[in-house]
């Protein structure tokens, strides 16, 4: 999100999903879309049909990869090397869009300097991709009249997440595929309201909308809305409050439906300063492992049990609306929040519905100051929409960028910040299946996700199982510098040789003990946890 | 016997697919796809047709609990409530508002990331607001 901040002005999809059926190219990388965003996939699907060209980018043989025009499986973490790459083929070609880089963008200079040694002879070593496959993939994205480009966490969850995005923001501006509709760069959401939630600033340098902490202009507005003084200082962020609790600096934590003992990057960290912290409180719907260390714990709602809004992954507002009441004692979680407010004897708490609150949220949030609940009922929009008159935005940056000048920003490749060596041979990356959602507290309950699939597994090439001496369905222990699991060998000729796979699903053998929380993308502060270093051994005790 | 569907949104990711619960009698039996909805058209994924699944789960809290020891006891709202805001208030009053902290949720409502932050800006005075979906 920070990247395509930087480079647009906004962090969010550019395009909204329809808008993919009549694009003539799609390019997707780091996104395992049919497991991950199946009805997106399908959008993928009809472009296809009706013509478009497919390329993935991947080191798994993902189902869209199978069904792509183009599939090259890159070296983990080669990611900035092969954008810089076609950038550098598509100069070379004067495929690029010119009038466009003068009248739109700024730093072209720079980058021009820096792409200029990504020859794709050095790409094809770092990356592992032909240099004629470079070469089609460059030509098919360039000049095609809409081209799009898809990314996910595949893309974000490295050292370099950040400056992987702001490589493909670079690609479309170059290339001047961007702000018409069927182009763009499109990250996909994950979990259904993240890009809700960080409209709503749940992130510790924001206020609602994207406004500054730290500017005292915005500050002010915000002051006098809540009625009381602000922090001008940037917060911490997940990782950080982790780190400030074994410093013994944060002392109390309030944790609303989430389960950071399985989704963090570290989790025997994460259980430790769970368990160190002076007052932990969690709201939520299940006894999860997270909500066990817990002081109090408040049950809250499903969302079949309340009403409110999601804001889709193109910026899409949508309803959600109550059908039952709460189970037993349980409230609506937004009642909660109020409750709690009060009892902290704010008086910035009473709202008698949803409705209310969205009322206020809009009326200080310029890119849904347009929007509310009468409207949604049976329009679909997209934010920007900044009074009732918007009809709202399905793609960003007709005119100009969010930010003025989209800003090229030149980015040398870096290897990742863990690499396979004697001891840890093998790479390991991590990511979603089909059938379950997220650290399964939600999907692992329901009878029909289970019965398709669970039990945790990695995924190995079959040459390494070989060398390894181990068959498929046979169980084996994993190990990195932080921790180790078991799981079972699941064969696939899908993957990369060298590299395996774990989904992130299961408590009984969190891939995430594995995975590298201390190496952070400088700027995002996201873990990598797409590639570690690991080693794979028998459990009969016979030398692996 | 009374049968309703209620137009709502699936929560298994954020394609947002347009769904309709089935409501029999006060209980959520099934989930349809929305036809007229724009984004997906009449159709769903695995986890969308099982999105009403986990409500009736196993294991669904449905009481306010506060820690006695090793032990997690039932408890009143009100108890807990307001144990809840005394506890943040004094941790406020010794170590200052950044002692404080809260992880919001990529799965809830905008209108509940917007009060949690709320209270951690507004009340407790900290920008020590973040959420698990960067990870
Ligand atoms: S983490 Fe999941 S959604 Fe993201 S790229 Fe990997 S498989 Fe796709
Ligand atoms: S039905 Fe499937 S694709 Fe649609 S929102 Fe639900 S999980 Fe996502």
């Amino acid at each position: 999100m920070a990247g395509l901040a930087a480079a647009f002005g906004s962090g969010a999809m550019t395009n909204s999903v329809p808008e993919f059926e009549d694009a003539d190219c799609i390019l997707i990388t780091g996104s395992n879309t049919t497991s991950s965003h199946p009805l997106i996939a399908s959008r993928i699907m009809t472009a296809k049909a009706k013509g478009a060209k497919i390329i993935v980018i991947d080191p798994r043989r993902t189902h869209m990869a199978a069904l792509a025009d183009i599939h090259v499986k890159q070296n983990l973490g080669s990611d900035v090397a092969w954008i810089n790459g076609l950038m550098h083929i598509i100069l070379k070609e004067g495929w690029h869009n010119q009038s466009f880089i003068d009248e739109r963008t700024e730093g072209f200079e720079e980058l021009k300097k820096v792409i200029e040694n990504y020859t794709p002879e050095k790409v094809e070593e770092i990356t592992g991709i032909p240099k004629e496959t470079l070469r089609e993939i460059a030509e098919i994205y360039a000049k095609s009249e809409k081209s799009s480009i898809v990314y996910c966490m595949g893309i974000t969850q490295h050292i370099t997440g950040t400056d992987n995005v702001k490589s493909l923001a670079n690609l479309a501006m170059l290339t001047g595929q961007i702000g018409r509709p069927s182009t763009g760069v499109n990250p996909l959401r994950g979990q259904n309201n993240v890009q809700g939630s960080t409209d709503m600033a749940a992130i510790p340098n924001k206020y609602p909308g994207y406004q500054d902490v730290t500017s005292d202009e915005v500050r002010e507005k915000f002051e006098k809305a809540w009625g009381g003084p602000l922090s001008p200082n940037v917060g911490l962020t997940v990782v950080e409050m982790i780190n400030a609790i074994e410093e013994g600096k944060l002392k109390g934590l309030y944790i609303l439906g989430e389960n950071p003992m399985i989704s963090d990057p570290d989790s025997t960290h994460v259980e430790k300063a769970l368990d160190d912290i002076e007052f932990l409180v969690v709201q939520d719907i299940f006894l999860t492992e997270t909500a066990r260390k817990a002081d109090v714990v408040l049950p809250g709602s499903s969302f079949a049990e309340k009403d409110g809004t999601y804001t889709g992954t193109d910026r899409r507002l949508q309803k959600i609306r109550k059908a039952i009441e709460p189970l037993g004692d349980a409230k609506e979680d937004w009642e909660i929040l109020c409750l709690v407010g009060k009892a902290m004897g704010s008086k910035g708490f009473d709202f008698a519905s949803p409705s209310e609150v969205f009322d206020e949220l809009a009326e200080l949030t310029p890119i849904y100051h347009g929007i509310d609940y009468d409207r949604i009922e049976h329009e679909i929009i997209h934010w920007p929409c900044r009074d009732k008159d918007d009809p709202g935005s399905p793609y960003l940056h007709k005119d100009g960028f969010a930010r003025g000048k989209g800003l090229f920003t030149a980015i040398e490749y870096k290897p990742p910040a863990e690499l396979p060596d004697d001891e840890y041979p093998h790479q390991l990356t991590t990511g979603r299946l089909p059938f379950h959602y997220h650290t399964g507290t939600m999907t692992r309950v329901s009878p029909s996700l289970t019965h398709e699939v669970n039990e945790a597994f990695i995924e190995l090439h079959p040459e390494d199982a070989k060398s390894l001496g181990v068959r498929n369905g046979e169980k084996v222990r994993v190990s990195s510098r932080r921790g180790s699991i078991e799981v079972k060998v699941m064969l696939t000729p899908g993957i990369k040789k060298g590299v395996a796979f774990i989904p992130f699903h299961f408590v009984e053998a969190a891939a995430n003990r594995l995975t590298n929380a201390a190496a952070l993308d400088p700027i995002a502060k996201i873990p990598e946890y797409k590639v570690c270093a690991i080693k794979i051994e028998k459990l009969d005790g016979r030398e692996a | 016997m009374e049968y309703q569907t209620v137009r709502t949104t699936c929560t298994y990711c954020g394609t947002g697919c347009g769904v309709l619960l089935e409501v029999l009698d006060g209980e959520v039996i099934g989930t349809l796809p929305q036809k007229d909805h724009p984004i997906n058209e009449g159709k769903l994924c695995i986890k969308g047709w099982n999105a009403h699944e986990f409500i009736y789960a196993d294991g669904r809290l449905t009481k306010p609990l506060i820690r006695k020891g090793d032990k997690l006891e039932e408890a009143s709202w009100d108890e807990a409530l307001q144990y809840v805001a005394k506890r943040f208030l004094e941790l406020k009053e010794k170590y200052g508002p950044d002692s404080l902290g809260c992880f919001s949720s990529a799965k809830c409502t905008n209108e509940e990331n917007y009060l949690l932050q709320k209270i951690f800006r507004a009340v407790i005075g900290t920008n020590n607001v973040d959420h698990c979906a960067r990870l």
